[in-house]
């Protein structure tokens, strides 16, 4: 069942994309191009999702369970950290050069687009650096003894 | 800086953004997780067992949108000027980023955004911020 609803929420997740405009890349470039010609629309695509969001998030948080009685897995972490401004500022800085960010890829990769083919590899292949990078991370920990 | 007003679309970017929110919704609902895209996808790196059915039919769902959209309309123009080297640097830039910065415009720009999470309001000034910076520097500055 969960599986099933996954689908669902993905599936709906990308047609808001498309409907919303965030899966052409171009529009995406046309909003953050605030000195230019700026196309302001973008912005109520975030409006209308945290309109929505936010109720959900509000109940959410109140549950220990799902409504399927799965554990909420609710972020925890507060602490305001080098990795987390480092790599956002790594990840605008890629939203910015190609107006495409996770979910659009993925969108862009189910139109058989080859640009969102070769976007969609090049992101695997930074997800996977990084998996590589924490694991060897994790191993030099564990023969130093250090724990962090 | 002038508003382009003749590519404004208000209320399908409105409504995409509401749709964007049920499935957020319906995802932390039903779920328990956050529907945060390069958490889902770089989560499937880790193959834990038991971990990866959900993860794999998210991002199947994301896949399919297109197709399922074209079974009841045209797709819009989904545009793309960027060459193949600057798209493979982007996608790395991106895939990398948002692993270290643990969230992207959907976990960090939407969900945490909603729950008022300040690492994700810090996350999204920054990716945001640098987001108009390089724009800026690609299109006026180095002239694209």
């Amino acid at each position: 069942m969960a599986n099933i609803t996954a689908l669902l929420a993905g599936l709906i997740f990308g047609l808001g994309l498309i409907l919303a405009g965030m899966a052409n890349p171009a529009k995406v470039l046309a909003f953050l191009d605030i000195t230019g010609s700026w196309d302001p629309s973008l912005a109520l695509v975030m409006g209308g999702a945290i309109a929505v969001g936010s109720i959900a998030f509000a109940v959410a948080g109140r549950r220990n369970r799902s409504y399927l009685g799965l554990p909420m897995h609710l972020p925890a972490a507060r602490m305001i950290d080098k990795r987390l401004v480092l790599g956002s500022l790594a990840f605008g800085i890629g939203w910015g050069m190609a107006g495409i960010c996770p979910g659009p890829a993925l969108v862009l990769l189910g139109t058989g687009s080859s640009e969102g083919a070769v976007f969609v590899v090049a992101m695997l292949l930074g997800m996977g650096i990084f998996e590589i990078l924490e694991r060897s991370k994790s191993v030099d920990r564990s023969k130093t003894g250090q724990h962090v | 800086m002038s508003i382009d007003w003749n590519h404004f679309t208000p209320w399908s970017a409105l409504a995409g953004g509401m749709g964007i929110g049920i499935a957020a919704a319906l995802f932390v609902l039903l779920n328990g997780r956050i529907a945060g895209i390069s958490g889902i996808v770089g989560g499937l790196f880790k193959l834990q067992t038991g971990d990866m059915g959900w993860r794999m039919a998210f991002v199947a769902g994301l896949v399919a949108a297109p197709l399922i959209w074209q079974l009841f309309h045209g797709l819009p123009t989904l545009q793309i000027d960027t060459g193949y080297g600057m798209l493979a640097l982007a996608g790395l830039m991106v895939g990398i980023g948002t692993r270290y910065g643990s969230g992207c415009t959907s976990g960090h720009g939407v969900c945490g955004m909603s729950r008022l999470s300040p690492r994700s309001i810090v996350a999204t000034l920054v990716f945001m911020g640098t987001g108009f910076v390089t724009v800026y520097l690609i299109r006026h500055v180095f002239g694209g």
